[in-house]
């Protein structure tokens, strides 16, 4: 329900309603958009960075939370542990319980090793389950994996390494296909013909869906399979330190119970870091989409181990976060919306940009048309720019939103806002991580020797920006790589006595660099307060 | 100024604002979530939450991230739902009536009390999608269960001991895999990657000085 304070700009939204679904907003060029970028968007804040004093990426940039956490000190010592005395013996260990920890375990166990997940809070306890809008593939007539590529690798500035952008829309249909083999429910027509949408800065219409569950539908599905195989999770159990062997490679991890606190030892020949994103390290004071464990976890634990990371200076604010009522405050309003026809608006009515174009420079976008040019709308917990719903309606006909976005309608119908009838407020808000852990495309790290990572903990595979839809997408491609991949490399390993001797390296290295700090990492969950409630 | 309520969390008493939700008044009351907190955003069920306001008789359910406080609200989470969860090969059932009777017959044991209904966090339509289920209407109940979020509130309340999301769960993985029409354009593309379709288009794009790339970017056709 929106109080008395909204209704003179709702009023302005709806009399320009008819004139603007007909207005077709040019994009902007692209010196355009990188003026907009320097000027507005976040990631170009110089004074939010800090640079790495010790480590593999020693002298680069961060975001300084992030730093934080990455040159703070380990939560145990060596002698917290017995490593002769494992709790778990297996061939690959899986850290995270996510799309991208999941996939990996059901082709493992496929592969026939011996697989455990280990997840800190339960499996589908990740930002897989948020995903709204949709997965990327170019299964069209009119579209292939290498019009995918070049969007990919222009709407992420051109900065993505290549072999993994070729595995990634390469096995695109593939991955689809898999999906749908498990039972995944993808909107189809009656033919069996996939209803495919844009995203921001796709060139083809190639954004499959199952409603605005599409992450939800996949994670519940992978989760059922990984049960159904009887592949080990071990719940509210966190990775608090990787394991290497004497060789240096990796070779397990110290896990503790989130609940008791009690340490157990984990071996395994290798390990996969599928430990997400961290959407709850609020950057910038950035509410976020993202779930409750969100916490760069796997980043810390891989670069204190010695992983290189890729890109951690480069995060993706999602434009459409929820800016009202605040109980929701930060929470995903998927692209989907714009790809229906919904468009941005400003407090006077005014349509001020295309609404497809791609995530970092509509977020910025969005920041100028509210800070600086003051046409944002005040809603009591900030600004917030409207995004014109019932357009939807009136472009896809009555009952396309309840078709086709009912968690969308669900979430504001909870407040008493129909977005059928009624346009919502949106502002940005910390959505993905775009960098990441170093990998090579058999999803092995750079740095580390049978440490593999998938999923929102890599950097690399999409550049200084990601598009709507790569992100499900790259957990199920890259998911199955790392899997198979660190199932077929046990076979060749015998793992050397253990050892957690870089902890004590990485602390002289802390007290050599003179950094003087009380934190300990990684951080496993925020800490929300009475006066820290995001 | 904030106005406060009175909420109790398992029975003791906490003054917190009453603009905040169930999960974020924990959090002020000074909780420290570990369990029946997960995505925060209405998706993943891990906040299952069962309430009465003071002096009514009614027992109500909600997810603790999407629902504030009211005062006089009595709240105890249901982190844990003990769901019965079957195990199959997806890839040796098949979407008859018989594999419901198979993996859960309790199904057949509804009284139709629709106490699942009226709990459902979702507001799904929990009885019905049993119905279905109980015919072997797998495509139905797909679509009914859609939304549903795996809870367990509505396993909570049944008086037969059924675990709905469970059988939903089921249902709708035996529609996408066995039911829901097959996708040709899909099958076709998978088997030109196969086959080296695009091959040497990709190479030349792992090749391609980024001049060039730019120029192919922002020059592209976009379909309308």
């Amino acid at each position: 329900m929106y109080s008395e304070k909204f209704t003179e700009s709702i009023k302005a939204v709806e009399a320009a309603r008819e004139k603007n679904i007909a207005y077709e907003p040019v994009r902007m060029t692209a010196q355009e958009k990188d003026d907009l970028l320097k000027k507005y968007h976040p990631d170009y804040k110089a004074e939010e960075f800090e640079e790495l004093k010790i480590g593999p990426n020693k002298g680069e940039k961060v975001p300084t939370e992030l730093a934080a956490m990455l040159q703070a000190h380990a939560r145990i010592s060596a002698d917290d542990v017995d490593l002769s005395k494992p709790d778990y013996d297996v061939d690959v260990l899986v850290i995270g319980g996510g799309g991208a920890g999941s996939s990996a375990a059901i082709e493992a166990n496929e592969a026939g090793a011996d697989v455990m997940i280990v997840t800190k809070l339960r499996i589908g306890d990740a930002n897989t389950m948020m995903a709204e809008g949709g997965i990327q593939a170019a299964d069209k007539e009119n579209d292939s994996p290498a019009i995918h590529f070049v969007d990919a690798f222009g709407g992420g500035h051109f900065a993505a390494k290549r072999e993994l952008l070729s595995e990634l829309v390469c096995n695109a249909p593939e991955a689809i296909a898999w999906l749908s083999d498990l039972g995944v429910e993808f909107d189809k027509d009656a033919e069996g013909n996939m209803i495919t949408t844009h995203g921001g800065g796709t060139s083809r219409k190639r954004m499959h869906a199952a409603k605005d569950y599409s992450g939800a539908e996949i994670m519940r599905t992978l989760r059922d399979e990984v049960l159904n195989r009887g592949i080990p999770v071990v719940d509210f159990t966190s990775a608090v330190e990787l394991i290497l062997d004497e060789n240096g490679k990796a070779a397990g991890a110290v896990l503790m119970n989130m609940e008791t606190k009690e340490l157990l030892v984990a071996k395994a020949k290798t390990v996969v870091i599928a430990t997400g994103g961290a959407g709850r390290m609020h950057y910038q004071g950035f509410p976020t989409s993202n779930h409750y464990g969100a916490t760069a976890d796997g980043l810390v634990l891989g670069y204190r181990a010695g992983a290189k990371l890729l890109y951690a200076d480069t995060l993706q604010y999602h434009p459409t976060g929820a800016a009202y009522p605040e109980q929701i405050f930060g929470a995903l309003v998927t692209e989907k919306v714009r790809s229906l026809g919904a468009k941005l608006v400003n407090a006077k009515g005014e349509v001020f940009m295309h609404p497809l174009e791609t995530r970092d420079v509509s977020a910025a976008s969005i920041i100028r048309e509210c800070n600086d040019r003051g046409n944002g709308v005040e809603t009591g917990n900030g600004l917030g720019l409207w995004l014109d719903t019932p357009m939807i309606e009136a472009i896809g006909g009555e009952g396309t939103i309840e078709k086709r976005i009912p968690a969308m309608m669900r979430m504001f119908g909870k407040y008493g806002i129909d977005i059928r009838k009624e346009p919502i407020l949106v502002y940005p808000t910390l959505h993905y991580q775009n960098g990441g852990l170093d990998i090579n495309p058999d999803c092995m790290t750079t740095g580390v020797e049978n440490l593999y990572v998938a999923g929102e903990a890599v950097g690399g595979i999409h550049g200084r920006n990601r598009l709507m839809g790569n992100s499900l997408l790259d957990i199920i491609v890259f998911g199955r790589i790392a899997g198979q991949s660190a199932a077929a490399k046990c076979k060749e390993t015998t793992v050397g006595a253990l050892t957690l001797g870089h902890i004590a390296e990485y602390e002289k290295e802390i007290a050599d660099a003179g950094i003087e700090t009380d934190k300990i990492s990684p951080m496993l969950l925020p800490k929300y307060e009475k006066n820290n409630i995001m | 100024m904030e106005n406060m309520v009175n909420i109790f969390l398992f029975g003791k008493k906490y003054e917190v604002p009453d603009n905040l939700t169930i999960m974020r008044a924990m959090e002020y009351a000074g909780y420290q979530l570990v369990r029946g907190c997960g995505c925060r955003n209405g998706f993943c069920g891990a906040c299952a939450t069962i309430y009465r306001i003071k002096g009514d008789t009614e027992l109500k359910t909600c997810l603790a991230c999407q629902t504030k406080v009211e005062d006089n609200m009595y709240i105890a989470t249901l982190p844990f739902f003990p769901l019965v969860k079957q195990v199959y090969d997806i890839n040796k059932v098949s979407p008859t009536e018989q594999i419901m009777m198979q993996l859960y017959p309790e199904i057949y044991a509804c009284i139709g009390c629709n106490a699942c209904t009226k709990s459902c966090t979702q507001e799904l339509n929990v009885m019905q999608y049993i119905a279905y289920a109980q015919r072997g209407e797998y495509e139905k109940c797909a679509e009914e269960s859609f939304d549903c979020v795996m809870c367990g509130v509505c396993s909570s309340r049944c008086p037969a001991g059924i675990s709905h999301p469970q059988v939903a769960m089921l249902a709708r993985r035996l529609n996408g895999k066995y039911l829901a029409p097959k996708c040709d354009h899909l099958e076709n593309r998978v088997q030109e990657i196969k086959d080296g379709t695009f091959k040497e288009l990709i190479e030349a794009l792992m090749q391609k000085p980024i001049e060039e790339m730019k120029e192919l970017y922002n020059t592209r056709e976009i379909e309308k």
